[in-house]
């Protein structure tokens, strides 16, 4: 298996925050952390772009790099993730992440002494899979469950997609490709098929 | 005799102010690998518990049927 990714396709995304909704509501986030958003590029200009944002969970992360206390790790299948009981809330992860992953809750059962916190891909953590404490400190694990994210599994318009990176890739690649470009990928056509609202089917009376 | 207890009383006093060698060796992180599995009842069906093999073929096939339209259409 390849490393897990996630993919934002930019032409899909309606910034509709079903993401970031499914995301809060799996793991019981507390207010004012966000470990995925929805970032829009030109807001309100025609032509607008929307990528939903997270912890991207990078193969060489620099999060993991620029840690003092070594609290980041990563598993066999290439998710990015940290231990509560280690972080000391330092901050120095917010500053090298490019993406604003990092979240640094201040109240709940996340925060209550400064640790980070920040999207697990929905694996968990070091704890017991599916148990009381993982799910305190981490939020659900889907992974050990057979499932993806689920701000992946929960897109609307499947723009973001997350899985082994090659399945990702290959997914992202065929849709590129069958999707055409400019007013093909808009409209009645590519909605309900070729056929014009109101007209009879070929071959019917 | 008042002497020796003088050093003795100064060398336990000042035994807490040694400093001993911290060496960051990193942390041992134990986290299971996910087909490990969670052992209990959100467990989706389709795959064998504890099997890798077999739970990344699941992984492949969830992600091909919830996430790629395309999925099973002939082009």
């Amino acid at each position: 298996m390849a490393r897990m990714k996630f993919v934002c396709d930019a032409e899909r995304c309606i910034e509709c925050n079903g993401c970031v909704t499914a995301c809060k509501n799996e793991h019981e986030i507390p207010w004012g952390v966000n470990r995925r958003r929805v970032v829009t590029l030109n807001d309100g200009v025609p032509g607008e772009k929307s990528i939903s944002v997270a912890c991207m969970h990078c193969s060489d992360a620099p999060c993991m790099a620029v840690c003092p206390v070594d609290c980041f790790y990563r598993t066999d299948e290439g998710v990015v993730l940290h231990d509560k009981d280690v972080c000391i809330g330092c901050g120095y992860c917010s500053y090298a992440c490019p993406f604003g992953a990092p979240q640094f809750p201040a109240q709940g059962s996340f925060g209550v002494r400064g640790k980070m916190d920040k999207c697990t891909f929905c694996a968990g953590g070091p704890e017991e899979h599916g148990s009381e404490a993982e799910f305190e400190k981490y939020g659900r694990n889907r992974l050990s469950e057979g499932k993806l994210p689920a701000c992946a599994e929960m897109c609307s318009t499947k723009a973001l997609i997350a899985g082994d990176g090659d399945v990702v890739a290959d997914i992202f690649r065929n849709r590129v490709v069958m999707r055409g470009k400019g007013a093909e990928v808009w409209g009645w056509g590519t909605a309900y098929g070729s056929k014009q609202a109101g007209q009879p089917t070929p071959g019917t009376k | 005799m008042k002497a020796a207890l003088l050093v003795a009383a100064m060398g336990l006093a000042l035994s807490a102010c040694s400093d001993h060698p911290q060496t960051m060796h990193g942390f041992q992180h134990h986290d299971a690998a996910p087909y490990t599995g969670p052992q209990k009842a959100f467990t989706d069906a389709g795959w064998k518990v504890g099997d890798k093999a077999s739970w990344e073929e699941h992984m492949k096939a969830r992600t091909q049927r919830g996430q790629n339209d395309y999925y099973g259409r002939k082009n």
